[in-house]
């Protein structure tokens, strides 16, 4: 078990720079830091938020990714169109679990496939008829679809396609909303700007159009914002507002409906989970309507107490009583849980690389079993993600911001955590080298990991990585080359 | 047979390219030579004097209606006109939407690999919109495509300098590839010392005027025919100009890589041929009312 010191892990990422030419080598070093908790303000230790490397194996997604796959993929309700060639939709259908209810195909199309599907003569001439087309036999094939949106692909955007008119012309004639989105992959530096894009979108074509009509409104209505539900996270974490009194008008986007975003703007809470996907929105109610926003983090009992006294704070002594009724009837089974897996897990250390959201948020989870995270980053956070993050993780930590295959690589075989959590493009990388691996993405297919129940199911999945025969099996390769070291290591 | 020659025509919009190259072609083809001409614009009017059609149908236009161009044959695209000159037009979408560049991509990629290009031709001209306004209408000038580059001009300054600047252009692939400047064709307009300024542009880009092409009407009275004069009135001394271009192309071997000039040099070379006045310093940015009230 080793644990890097300031000074050792200054000289691993010193190590790591090396490699690079110069030029690269300088950018590099703004996007790898140290943990250091007395610092207010992330800018001035880490670098985020800019353009890739050229040349480098970066994690990142595009702006597509970030507008169909995250925010306006899993509206449910809703046909989410992949404008341009086939596959860019068919790539990315059904990736992210946001599970739903519904009957596919009838009322709801969350795993579903549209596209235009472009030929070499929709470049040319365009592909503004065949959007109107297609648009036209969505509303005849899938009537009860509720609208549509329509996420522009590259292409869109190079030939400079109208489909703001086509959207507005579709609308008009079916009286359904259709939304068009700008989020070309080739623009910005990730996903993350798609994320922005979308939510942009939502506040134009969605937010405000039932603004005047009639609505039952409770004092206790809240909305969840930026829960995606994947393997049912936001059902999970639904039942404990609901629980302690509260009215969950609203869920996005994860088995969301067009109708619960519209009537977003009506509620006098909002909740917001993934801060960096859906923060823009909030803001946009808050300033518009006034309507505060809090950001809550339902990843562990530790965490989901703190937030849950601090939603039931905005409301009166009724929601804080239930609250706590809630809180300590939940405690004996997180209590059952932690005492079950916490001699197993007690002391292991994680390497966390994930999106913009989970390196901070999910920390208190793995804390809550005695494990430890000695190093965190995010393929997509700004500034203000990783200004959130130095409070959560621990003094001399190392933080990587946009890493790449070979700083990730080059970190676990010099930290040698007992754990990596990230995705997909990293779990066999890992694994081969005789490393537990969990995907923090798709929560490897299982899930839900929010809210109690989640936790139940987090402490079992950490515990089958991590006890797992298997790893006894491997002799990783630097432990074959210096027996000696290792041996010191551990 | 000898080699080949594949020869694009650049020129600002208007100039008169697709003009010119039909009456160049015409006499070449009279001359005996078996030639293509490539129309690589969306307007698609580049081969209407040698069909005498409106306009022809398009590889773009076919392509849509059969699906994609995989699915078209040769000779659904190939049109034989006046003196067994073959046409093609690449075609493209309306003004305002889609990408005509893609379009003379896709058109030309699908004339080499269905063998256009065969023994029989000696000459292919690629008649080519207006500016290279993105990678698409460079195609003809990549590598194994075009290797000479004619540039139809006037000595009005606009024509002067999109030349230039399609010389940066073939600079760009030049470098890399076998594409060379072949010359400069002078359509008059009319303009003082035009043939004199021409050939001094042309001798600064490094090249020559091949040939002056005087104004004249008969090429109007042909086009309204939609003929060219070479077919419309053969013996009409405007028929002779376009010989001499065509035997002077059908000679030339001066094939070059342009020195495009500064616009700075472009215009010191406007001035000395007084197309241009001197530059005032002291009007730049002032409107009307403050020059009178400099004045007063």
């Amino acid at each position: 078990m080793s644990t890097l010191s300031r000074e050792e892990t200054e000289a691993l990422i010193a190590e790591v720079l090396e490699v690079y030419p110069e030029k690269a080598r300088k950018d590099r070093a703004k996007h790898l830091a140290i943990n250091d908790q007395s610092i207010e303000q992330s800018k001035k230790c880490i670098t985020a938020n800019r353009k890739t490397l050229p040349g480098v194996m970066t994690v990142r997604g595009c702006a597509y990714a970030g507008s169909k796959g995250v925010v306006w993929g899993p509206i449910k309700d809703m046909v989410h169109i992949s404008h341009g060639p086939v596959g860019c939709g068919q790539y990315s259908r059904a990736g992210r679990r946001n599970y739903y209810v519904g009957t596919t195909g009838v009322d709801t199309f969350g795993t579903m496939n549209f596209t235009s599907d472009f030929q070499e003569k929709d470049i040319v001439f365009g592909g503004d008829k065949k959007l109107a087309k297609l648009l036209e036999e969505v509303e005849t094939l899938f009537p009860l679809s509720k609208g549509s949106s329509i996420q522009s692909e590259c292409p869109i955007g190079l030939i400079g396609d109208d489909i703001e008119s086509v959207a507005k012309k579709a609308s008009a004639a079916t009286g359904k909303p259709m939304v068009p989105v700008r989020c070309e992959g080739f623009r910005g530096v990730s996903q993350s700007l798609g994320h922005h894009i979308a939510n942009d979108t939502i506040r134009d074509w969605v937010i405000g159009k039932r603004d005047g009509q009639p609505f039952a409104s409770t004092p206790y209505d809240v909305a969840i914002i930026g829960d995606y539900n994947i393997g049912g996270d936001a059902w999970a974490s639904r039942i404990l507002l609901e629980e302690m009194g509260l009215r969950v008008v609203a869920q996005w986007s994860g088995d969301g409906t067009l109708a619960e975003m519209m009537n977003t703007p009506k509620v006098k809470l909002n909740l917001l989970h993934c801060y960096r996907s859906m923060n823009y929105i909030s803001r946009h109610m808050e300033e518009k309507y006034g309507i505060p926003w809090l950001e809550y983090n339902f990843f562990g009992p530790t965490k989901i107490v703190e937030s849950l006294r601090k939603i039931a704070g905005f409301f009166d002594d009724s929601i804080k009583e239930k609250c706590e009724a809630v809180i300590a009837r939940y405690q004996p089974m997180m209590d059952a849980i932690i005492g079950k897996y916490k001699p197993r897990l007690q002391g292991k250390k994680v390497m966390l690389y994930v999106g913009g959201l989970r390196p901070r948020h999910i920390i208190g989870a793995y804390e809550d079993l005695g494990m430890e995270v000695v190093g965190a980053g995010y393929e997509f956070g700004h500034n203000d993600d990783y200004d959130r993050s130095i409070k959560e993780m621990g003094n001399a930590t190392l933080i990587y911001d946009d890493a790449n295959g070979f700083e990730l690589e080059q970190f676990v075989k010099r930290i040698k955590p007992d754990m990596v959590g990230s995705g997909i493009k990293e779990k066999y990388i890992f694994q081969k080298m005789g490393i537990p691996f969990r995907q923090m993405h798709s929560w490897d297919y299982s899930g839900p990991y929010h809210g109690y129940d989640g936790f139940a199911i987090f402490a079992r999945d950490m515990d089958i990585a991590l006890s797992s025969p298997v790893w006894s099996k491997f002799v990783p390769p630097w432990k074959k080359a210096v027996p000696e070291e290792a041996q010191k290591a551990a | 047979m000898a080699r080949l020659r594949q020869c694009a025509i650049y020129g600002k919009g208007g100039i008169g390219k697709s003009t010119t190259t039909q009456n160049l072609v015409a006499a070449i083809a009279e001359a005996g030579k078996k030639v293509l001409i490539v129309g690589c614009d969306p307007k698609a009017d580049s081969t209407r004097l040698i069909l005498h059609s409106k306009a022809q149908t398009t590889v773009m236009h076919l392509a849509a209606e059969a699906g994609s161009v995989e699915d078209l044959e040769l000779e659904d695209v190939l049109s034989v006109g006046f003196g067994g000159i073959k046409c093609v037009e690449s075609g493209g979408p309306e003004p305002g939407v889609g990408c005509a560049g893609r379009g003379v991509i896709t058109a030309i990629n699908f004339l080499e690999e269905e063998g256009a290009y065969d023994d029989e031709l000696d000459f292919v001209f690629y008649d080519v919109l207006g500016d290279v306004v993105c990678g698409g209408f460079a195609m003809p000038i990549r590598e194994n495509k075009a290797q000479e580059i004619y540039i139809v001009c006037s000595g009005e300054m606009m024509a002067m300098y999109a030349a230039n600047n399609i010389c940066k252009g073939i600079v760009k692939y030049a470098n890399s590839g076998s594409v060379r400047l072949a010359g400069l064709i002078c359509n008059s307009r009319n303009t003082d010392r035009e043939d004199e300024l021409v050939m001094a542009l042309a001798a600064r880009l490094g090249t020559t005027m091949i040939h002056f092409v005087p104004r004249d009407n008969a090429v109007q009275h042909a086009e309204i025919r939609r003929m060219t004069v070479i077919e419309y009135d053969p013996t009409h001394k405007q028929a002779d100009e376009y010989r001499q271009l065509a035997a002077k192309i059908v000679a030339n071997t001066n094939f070059v890589i342009p020195t495009p000039i500064e616009m700075e040099q472009l215009e010191e070379l406007l001035m000395e041929f007084g197309i241009m006045s001197v530059e005032d310093q002291t009007i730049i940015g002032k409107t009307a009312a403050e020059l009178a009230a400099e004045a007063a």
